[in-house]
């Protein structure tokens, strides 16, 4: 039974995992830039539920289309300002402008509202569970993880099914061509950063009911979100779904059989490993 | 002709280093040319393995902190002078470096690049849960009387300096050495296509396992001089990926895959950190820290190419001039 | 009695069920020039790749002066001097011309100062000295064919694999290329083509070698293969046979 639980505990955090990945894999996939200030992105969608909580006394769910859309505008206005810029810049000067993008925005929150764990107190879930048989499961950690499977596939078939979707695929795999073919890939670039920034604007505000809401509660995610991206394969959405899953189940269960100090190494672990015999990720080609 | 010329620039970059603490007698400022000589030597060691040789690493800080713990846990433990713990420390660096990224050296950009950095995490975790080494705790090193032997000055930052000094012109002059020679040409064909350098004789895995070998004892030789200089160390803070990107940062900044590079970046980039964080970051709100970021993203995004790159664009744009003008 | 430099014996090689080469054997003797054509997707390139060690071939084996070298490492064929070029060329883009060739002779040199008169001896001999100090990168197409020629010349090899070296050069330049092999043939470096330029090739080789799905599906001297019936269904055509005629005469 415990074991099941842990299994249990493993996949809901690794859905929240796989819905950031998700975020990050799209401009990752498309612009091959690595976006440092992703889980800051995250971050503020965290600060957007907690302030609308306490001075408007909104329900997280309430402000999910609020802040999911906040991080969006947030993805749009990083990608205008910055990321346009260093595109086509030569080396790693794009990971050097996400860096300090993440930089400024990490310690800009700390400024604006210090460095101080706060707390979404009330949700119209909290503090409910599920029990079966033995196994409990918290509402608000399922309701996460529904959210974030629901979101992915949404952005699954957004991608699949549409033309905005179809533009953005065709830019992946050649920019020239696509602008040959009629795409307006600088417009392409900007609805991806804001797609980007809705996952992480949706898992932001399904994990603030969960976790403490401070400057820093992004970067762990974000860099889990890099090597989940990795171990899926850059640019595979449902790649980088089922390698946040496997990391999420790998630091349950490590974790738990292990100790908890280990769990995220046995992540870093996981991806080295697979990567031997999958040397561009477990669905890369 | 050419390769005297440059090297000549190199030599009065050096001279110039040198005299500064002694022009400018603030401790302050003094302190900031031993974070600068640091920072630029752990750039030329990372320049060798990512920006000749093309593979991108984001781990570097586990090597400064296998120098760092290397040299600290000899001298707390058994009281073992810290320039046999550098030593030491760069062989261990360059051995765990050849056993772990050999089996990375088949993945391919930016596979490569996050292994890099699982490995740097894996290694932190460790050493948090490692009793021995005082895990998450940290060790305060044992303060003893100024002695160049134990590497410790408590009276005045000048010999920090002229040590910081000398390691940073070695780190140089490895790089130079290494650029110019065989091995340069080698690496830098293997940055450009992995393919064409085998298909030219060039045994592409072992050159790589050289580059990080040397890469990550250069790195482990600055780790045991910072611990020395700051005399505390921590998992956080030696292994922590804020050590790997700030190496990276300042060398991408400079110019990549330059000797110049390095230094360019960090005379920009550390005295910029430190003053603010002097001036600003009293405040404890992180204002230091979001006007580095922004500084940054600015320079990221105004000059692409790297400083190095401004001043190439410029000299050619000059030398068009001349031609036109001719 | 010919000494034979390069064998290949009964070398297939397979991507999953695709066969690309099947059952391919032949011989390139010390000082010839052989030429190993077909339409697109015969599996040219694949067989260069086997030879030069990029893909190890499914069953076959490669025997290179002498020696096995079958699923060797190309760095380690390269060493025992069989070379290549690439069809889509691979220039070191960052570097300079001179410092390209530098990196093939360091290959058997003992020091730099020996790397380097190679170097100026191969740019000469390539129609480089020129450019030397340009970047690879901005080099015209020619050139950077030119320079991947150049580059493999300098590890000093005793044979060299051309693959498709011609394809997209201009009349003038084929003819330069065409010279260049001739030279090389006669200061006895052995050479095996890939070409599509067939009016290029036809004339310098001493045997060639048709490859067709994967098969080898002639071999002879160009011409018993221009009037061979089976290599004109499969590949040459009426449109060659004219062109031919044509060309040669204007030589």
């Amino acid at each position: 039974m415990m074991f099941l639980q842990v299994v249990l505990t493993g996949v809901l955090v690794g859905s929240v995992y796989s819905l950031v990945a998700v975020g990050l894999t799209l401009v990752w996939g498309l612009m091959d830039i690595i976006n440092f200030a992703h889980g800051d992105m995250m971050m503020i969608s965290m600060y957007t539920v907690f302030w609308l909580y306490t001075l408007l006394k909104f329900d997280p769910f309430v402000s999910l289309p609020i802040s999911a859309g906040i991080t969006a505008l947030l993805g749009i206005v990083i990608y205008k300002l910055v990321i346009k810029r260093v595109v086509n810049a030569p080396g790693l000067m794009a990971l050097l402008a996400t860096f300090g993008l993440s930089l400024f925005i990490r310690n800009f929150a700390q400024f604006l509202w210090t460095p101080n764990y706060r707390f979404v107190g009330e949700s119209i879930l909290s503090g409910k569970r599920i029990l079966i048989a033995d196994i409990v499961i918290g509402l608000p950690q399922l309701i996460a993880a529904l959210g974030s499977i629901l979101m992915t596939l949404l952005i699954a078939l957004f991608i699949k099914r549409t033309k905005t979707g179809k533009a953005i695929q065709a830019t992946a795999q050649s920019r020239d061509i696509a602008e040959l073919m009629g795409v307006n890939t600088e417009k392409v670039y900007a609805v991806t950063f804001a797609l980007s920034g809705i996952c992480v604007g949706v898992a932001g505000t399904l994990l603030s009911g969960i976790f403490p809401v401070y400057p820093e509660a992004g970067a762990m995610y974000g860099l889990l979100a890099f090597v989940i991206v990795a171990l899926g394969g850059f640019g595979n959405i449902w790649g980088a779904f089922y390698a946040g899953i496997l990391i999420g189940l790998t630091e349950a269960l490590g974790g738990f059989y292990l100790g908890t100090q280990f769990k995220y190494a046995l992540a870093f672990l996981i991806y080295l490993l697979v990567l031997q015999f999958r040397p561009k990720g477990l669905f890369g080609w | 002709m050419n390769e005297i010329m440059k090297n000549r620039m190199l030599y009065l970059i050096f001279a110039i280093i040198l005299i500064l603490p002694f022009v400018l007698q603030d401790v302050n400022f003094q302190h900031i040319t031993i974070m600068f000589l640091i920072f630029a030597g752990l750039g030329e060691g990372w320049n060798i393995i990512t920006g000749f040789t093309g593979q991108t690493s984001f781990g570097h800080a586990a090597f400064f902190g296998i120098g760092a713990y290397t040299s600290t846990i000899m001298f707390y433990k058994f009281g073992i002078s810290p320039w046999i713990g550098m030593i030491l420390g760069a062989l261990f660096a360059a051995g765990i470096s050849a056993v772990v990224s050999y089996p990375c050296f088949r993945l391919k950009g930016h596979y490569f690049a996050i292994a890099t950095l699982a490995v740097a995490e894996i290694i932190k975790q460790l050493f948090v849960s490692w009793d021995y080494v005082e895990g998450a705790t940290g060790i305060s090193i044992p303060v003893k009387p100024d002695s160049f032997w134990m590497m410790q000055f408590h009276k005045s930052k000048i010999p920090y300096f002229l040590i910081a000094y000398v390691l940073f012109i070695v780190a140089t002059l490895v790089a130079v050495a290494v650029e110019k020679n065989k091995m340069g040409y080698y690496l830098k064909a293997i940055r450009e296509s992995h393919e064409a350098a085998e298909a030219l004789g060039i045994n592409t895995t072992r050159y790589k396992l050289y580059a990080m070998m040397i890469s990550s004892a250069v790195t482990a030789v600055f780790g045991t001089l910072y611990a020395q200089y700051i005399l505390y160390i921590d998992p956080f803070m030696v292994f922590g990926l804020d050590i790997s990107m700030k190496i990276v940062l300042l060398t991408v900044l400079g110019g990549l895959g330059s000797v110049y590079g390095p230094i360019i970046g960090a005379a920009i980039l550390i005295p910029l950190s430190e003053y603010t964080r002097v001036f600003l970051g009293g405040t404890g709100k992180g204002i230091d820290l979001m006007i580095y970021g922004a500084l940054i993203v600015i320079v990221a995004c105004f000059e692409p190419r790297g400083v190095l790159g401004l001043f190439r664009r410029t000299k050619k744009r000059g030398a068009q001039y001349a031609k036109t003008t001719a | 009695m010919p000494r034979p430099l390069l064998e290949v014996q009964n070398l297939t090689m397979k991507f999953g069920s695709l066969v690309a080469n099947d059952d391919v054997s032949f011989v390139v003797n010390e000082g010839e020039i052989v030429s190993l054509i077909g339409p697109n997707g015969a599996g040219k390139t694949t067989l260069f790749n086997c030879i030069s060690g990029f893909y190890k071939p499914f069953s076959g084996k490669v025997i290179f002066d002498g020696k096995d070298i079958t699923g060797k490492s190309t760095h380690q064929i390269t060493s025992m001097g069989l070379t290549r070029t690439f069809q889509i060329v691979k220039p070191l883009k960052d570097m300079t011309v001179k410092e390209n060739v530098l990196t093939g002779a360091f290959l058997h040199a003992n020091s730099k100062r020996e790397a380097e008169n190679l170097t100026d001896q191969v740019l000469r001999m390539t129609h480089l000295w020129d450019k030397k100090d340009m970047l690879a990168g901005s080099l015209t197409i020619a050139d950077k064919k030119r320079l991947e020629v150049a580059r493999m010349l300098a590890t000093k090899p005793k044979m060299i694999m051309l693959d498709e070296a011609m394809a997209g050069l201009n009349k003038t330049e084929i003819k330069e290329a065409m010279e260049l092999c001739v030279n090389l043939n006669k200061n006895g470096m052995t050479l095996l083509i890939v070409e599509h330029v067939m009016e290029a090739i036809m004339p310098i080789s001493n045997r060639v070698v048709v490859l067709n799905a994967g098969r080898k599906i002639a071999e002879g001297s160009p011409q018993q293969i221009i009037n061979n019936e089976e290599v004109i269904k499969a590949y040459l055509g009426e449109r060659y046979y004219a062109k031919s005629r044509q060309i040669n005469g204007g030589i």
